[in-house]
């Protein structure tokens, strides 16, 4: 599999801008064919690593060492050098599809300018060459695809035709910069298997940058780890899932949520954040951080040691490091009540709720052309201390509902209760009186706090405008609920790390003792081994204060180990409700279905051997949805239907139905599939 | 594409109609043709003034419903009456408005182009002397006055004119000469040399605000990620700003070109008063103190229209420019 010389040689490779090393010696080589994955957290220096591999960065960046493409020595190379090897020996795939094509040029133009580059050919021939290549990353109807531009693209489609940029020119190495993060999974499954398609028709070595270690688990050869600027660990795939040798690997590892681990077990966090490239700590980066720190970590950096074949650590309790460690900062498992719903008093009631947007065209005549259905009549409840977990890609509909639930109006239709209370018969003392019980915590969460406030007067801000006295020890407490220290109430938000500005957000939500909490997108902006640490809280936050929480989310792992029901939804409708264990085990809408085999599993030999449901296109736009099923038109489960059957999925839309107890499917041929094992059954 | 356009001129026409039936009304109410025979001598009598005044259109006793009705069925004839004194507005404007637009044509077409690659170039040396200079440049002039920036470029013009060329290379007063025998290109070649510095006045202005609107937008399209996907595909970082830069960058600038439009006219009239030249501005400002009610009207519409076809223009460029906009 990875014979030959090596194509691409990185050796010692130091980045610097101004006084900041962001990269400290980097060293790696990947061979034809070979696909080597570069894991680390945001700020690690993966991506600066790249670009400087590319020759993309800025002048303002001073780079060292080596680097060497089929020999040839890229740093220090002329500008002119440069521009002949990249697009045509070395080329790449970016993380944002959404920006990486012109807005105004073609998308076929764009491709075949990257022929014409590098080929002495004709205008048509590099664009029949161009359409060809749209082909072969999976775009439907190339030829007409590739007179549109790239605003009529949806994200996997330009995602597609950057990677078709990509291979315009068969490279011998080709770097893919988080090409899928800013993707919803069932596409990132499509363009994962593009990637796998385009590595086949090129032979090309890939590199394969990413902070999702589920990502690489079932793609790469081997796996290089960085952490602060450097690489802490380097091995075979299955070296660093199964037999890792450095602290940060187990920590990182433990603290991803998995959709394949069922019943609630915390999850590990690492403690603290990345050091700041500017003030790395003395010794091992990680020390601050690291539960096996001893003595010695804080005198000198430890060096790459061999520890195994082909299989490098920068630890020197390497041979200590044994399969995750219990984790010296693993939060208290909450005894979770599970069933027994009912008994509880209901704390949301949404029913038939349905939000529509007019679509508007024109200036100054504005005209209406039609409407958006963002959410088609949906239906749920959240009982008391319970989590339910809002799930779906974008364009699914969560967020209106979310917004159409803080709101505290009458909906269009259907009808919204909060706390027992009908918005649609709502006075303006009662809406405040709820607007105190039920709060919200938002995504980003430096944008949601006032950077002129002191934490202490964001947290005392609620505390003020509903009067309730004692301010002072009262945001004490609270930041002792979320684990921060009592002495961080001086500070100011932007002194803080994306994990601590999120428990501040958290703190300033439960301010006034709410009693239902909605959480949107809580933990999607964070690192894993921070957004572990801001699970375990919202999950000990619960069972100690009774709350409820309706939990946004896209990512169906987190969901997993914070909810104990789930909604799944699919263009404006629920596709799926039920509690969490039973609709993971065993789905039975064949969207959950293909929504859940999608995820990447951290986990090498589950992924190889794992069955993918991939969904053909995308999702079909919410102001002109399919007849009868919204789903019919990527259903897999309706390809293999008769005629007859068929005609049901068509006409009829399926209404959500209970199978099982507390298990409803909005499928007319709903049945169980098991998608993913359960961790613990396979895997003593 | 075509509709698009369609509908955009259905909306400017209305808003020409609107804007110049206004103007009128206000021009009408508020200026007195009346009052231009009060100091006469011999005073005439009142019936002759109410004569004249009817004949013209501009009887203050008629309603004013009534002559704005009489007056836009003229404007819809392609007539817009007769001045105070009982010329055609017509033939007066029409000679007039060539002299103002080929003066603004020229500024705004200079100004743009200039300021576009000024600013263009700026942002992609940021920081450099030629940005530290541009910009320091552009602030001045936005700083000084048009009629400080005309009057000193006539200074400049004629020591240039003494000391430098040794003869008269620009003309600092007037559209062309008086009684020059010198054959058509003689002529051409003597207009040429009075357009020079009024263009010039004209356009520094536009420079200025142009290169910093066109070096604002050009380093938000520097750092995008499609100039990074251009490089790395093999384009050199020129090819890479002049295809995919500075195309995508012009497009919002495009959109301010005929917002210029309009403040442009407004800065003619003072290039026109110092340069000498007959033109719209100076017409406007005659009008007004004699009461010419038609004149100023008609003014009025010719400069709504002229907003109107700049905006065309600049619908029109924007729609070439950007795919989004034909699509929508
Ligand atoms: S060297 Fe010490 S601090 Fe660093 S990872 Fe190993 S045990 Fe932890
Ligand atoms: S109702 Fe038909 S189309 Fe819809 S999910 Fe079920 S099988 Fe598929």
């Amino acid at each position: 599999m990875t014979a030959g010389e090596p194509v691409l040689e990185v050796r010692d490779l130091h980045v610097t801008f101004g006084d900041v090393r962001a990269v400290r010696g980097v060293s790696y080589a990947v061979r034809p064919g070979e696909v080597l994955g570069i894991v680390g957290e945001s700020g690690s220096g993966k991506s600066v690593t790249s670009a400087a591999v590319m020759g993309l960065l800025p002048p303002s960046a001073t780079v060292t060492g080596s680097v060497r493409l089929r020999g040839q020595e890229l740093i220090g190379a002329p500008e002119k050098r440069l521009t002949a090897l990249r697009g045509k020996t070395i080329s790449m795939v970016f993380q944002d599809p959404l920006s990486a094509l012109t807005p105004v040029y073609r998308v076929g133009d764009q491709i075949a300018e990257a022929v014409r580059i590098h080929q002495k050919v004709t205008k048509e021939q590099a664009m029949v060459r161009a359409v060809e290549l749209l082909d072969l990353v999976g775009i439907p109807n190339p030829g007409q695809r590739a007179l549109g531009f790239p605003h009529e693209f949806s994200g996997g489609m330009r995602q597609r035709a950057v990677i078709a940029m990509a291979i315009a020119n068969d490279p011998d190495v080709i770097i893919c910069d988080e090409p899928t993060t800013a993707l919803d999974v069932t596409i990132q499954a499509q363009v994962l298997e593009v990637l796998k398609t385009a590595q086949r028709e090129t032979g090309a070595a890939i590199v394969m940058i990413t902070h999702d270690l589920g990502v690489v688990a079932g793609f790469a050869d081997r796996v290089l780890v960085m952490y602060a600027g450097r690489p802490v660990e380097v091995g075979a795939v299955d070296d660093i899932y199964y037999r890792m040798r450095m602290p940060y690997t187990v920590g990182l590892l433990g603290s991803i949520p998995r959709v394949d681990r069922g019943g609630r077990q915390p999850l590990v966090p690492i403690e603290g954040a990345p050091p700041s490239p500017a003030a790395l700590p003395p010794g091992c980066p990680f020390e601050p951080r690291c539960p096996m720190a001893v003595e010695e970590c804080s005198v000198a950096e430890p060096a790459l040691l061999e520890v195994g074949p082909g299989h490098e650590a920068a630890c020197i309790r390497w041979a200590d490091v044994g399969v995750r460690p219990p984790g010296r900062h693993a939060a208290q498992a909450a005894a979770a009540v599970r069933g027994g719903r009912g008994a509880q008093e209901v704390v949301l009631r949404v029913d038939g709720l349905v939000k529509q947007y007019p679509l508007m065209k024109g200036s100054l005549f504005k005209r209406r052309v039609g409407t958006v259905h963002a959410v088609a009549g949906i239906s749920f409840d959240i009982r008391q201390g319970e989590t339910l977990g809002l799930v779906g890609e974008s364009g699914c509909g969560k967020t209106t509902t979310l917004m159409e639930i803080l709101e505290l109006v009458k909906p269009q239709d259907g009808r919204i209760v909060v706390l027992g209370q009908d918005t649609a018969r709502l006075a303006a003392g009662d809406r405040m009186a709820i607007r105190r019980d039920m709060q919200v915590v938002f995504q980003d969460p430096l944008a949601s706090l006032d950077p002129r406030m002191t934490v202490h007067d964001i947290l005392a801000e609620p505390l003020r405008t509903h009067r309730r006295g004692d301010t002072g020890s009262r945001v004490r407490e609270l930041l002792r609920l979320v684990g921060l220290d009592e002495s961080h109430a001086a500070r100011y938000p932007q002194d803080f790390s994306g994990g601590q500005r999120q428990r501040i957000g958290i703190a300033r939500a439960l301010a006034l003792e709410p009693k239902l909490v909605v959480l949107d997108e809580p933990v999607s902006a964070l690192d894993v081994s921070i957004q572990a640490g801001v699970i375990n809280l919202l999950d000990a936050l619960k069972s100690r204060l009774g709350l409820s929480y309706l939990f946004v989310a896209h990512d169906l792992a987190v969901v997993r180990y914070i909810a104990d029901r789930v909604a799944v939804m699919y263009l404006g409708r629920i596709a799926e409700i039920g509690q969490v264990d039973t609709v993971y085990d065993g789905p039975m809408h064949p969207y959950t279905q293909a929504l859940l085999s999608a995820i990447p599993l951290p986990d090498p030999e589950r992924e190889r051997t794992r069955r993918r449901i991939l969904l053909d296109g995308d999702l079909p736009s919410p102001a002109d949805p399919p007849s009868g099923c919204r789903f019919r038109t990527r259903c897999p489960k309706f390809r293999t239907l008769a005629a007859n059957e068929r005609s049901r999925c068509v006409e009829s839309e399926p209404e959500v139905r209970a199978l099982a107890q507390d298990h409803g499917v909005a499928c007319h041929y709903a049945e169980k599939l098991e998608v993913v094992q359960n961790h613990e059954e396979s895997h003593p | 594409m075509a509709g698009f356009l369609a509908r955009r001129l259905l909306n400017y026409l209305v808003l020409v109609a609107v804007a110049s039936s206004l103007a009128y009304m206000l021009a009408a109410g508020a200026l007195d043709p009346r009052s231009n025979y009060a100091d006469r001598t011999p005073k005439p009598p009142p019936a002759v003034v109410d004569a004249q005044l009817t004949a013209l259109n501009l009887n203050d006793k008629t309603p004013l419903i009534q002559r704005y009705a009489t007056w836009a069925a003229g404007v819809l004839h392609g007539d817009f009456g007769r001045t105070v004194t009982g010329t055609s507005v017509n033939e007066d404007l029409a000679r007039r408005a060539g002299v103002t637009f080929r003066l603004v044509l020229l500024g705004l077409i200079c100004g743009s182009l200039v300021g576009v690659l000024v600013g263009a170039y700026a942002a992609v040396k940021q920081y450099g002397l030629f940005d530290r200079l541009s910009t320091g440049m552009s602030f001045l002039v936005l700083a000084i006055p048009v009629v400080v920036l005309a009057t000193m470029l006539i200074l400049v013009g004629t020591w240039l004119n003494e000391n430098v060329f040794g003869a008269k290379v620009f003309l600092v007063s007037g559209e062309y000469s008086d009684g020059l025998d010198t054959g058509f290109w003689g002529g051409v070649l003597d207009r040429l040399q009075h357009l020079i510095l009024p263009t010039v006045s004209l356009s520094l202005g536009l420079i200025a605000t142009f290169s910093r609107y066109q070096r604002n937008m050009m380093l938000d399209v520097l750092g995008a990620d499609f100039i990074r996907t251009a490089v790395a595909k093999g384009l050199s970082r020129r090819r890479a700003l002049t295809r995919h830069a500075l195309r995508t960058a012009l497009i919002p600038v495009v959109t301010y070109f005929a917002f210029t439009f309009g403040t442009l006219l407004t800065g003619a009239t003072f290039t026109e008063k110092i340069f000498g030249w007959h033109g719209l501005g100076e017409q406007l400002i005659n009008s007004i103190f004699t009461n010419d009610v038609n004149t100023v009207a008609a003014i009025a519409f010719l400069a709504a229209i002229a907003v109107l076809a700049a905006s065309l223009a600049a619908d029109m460029l924007h729609a070439a420019l950007d795919p989004r906009v034909r699509t929508a």
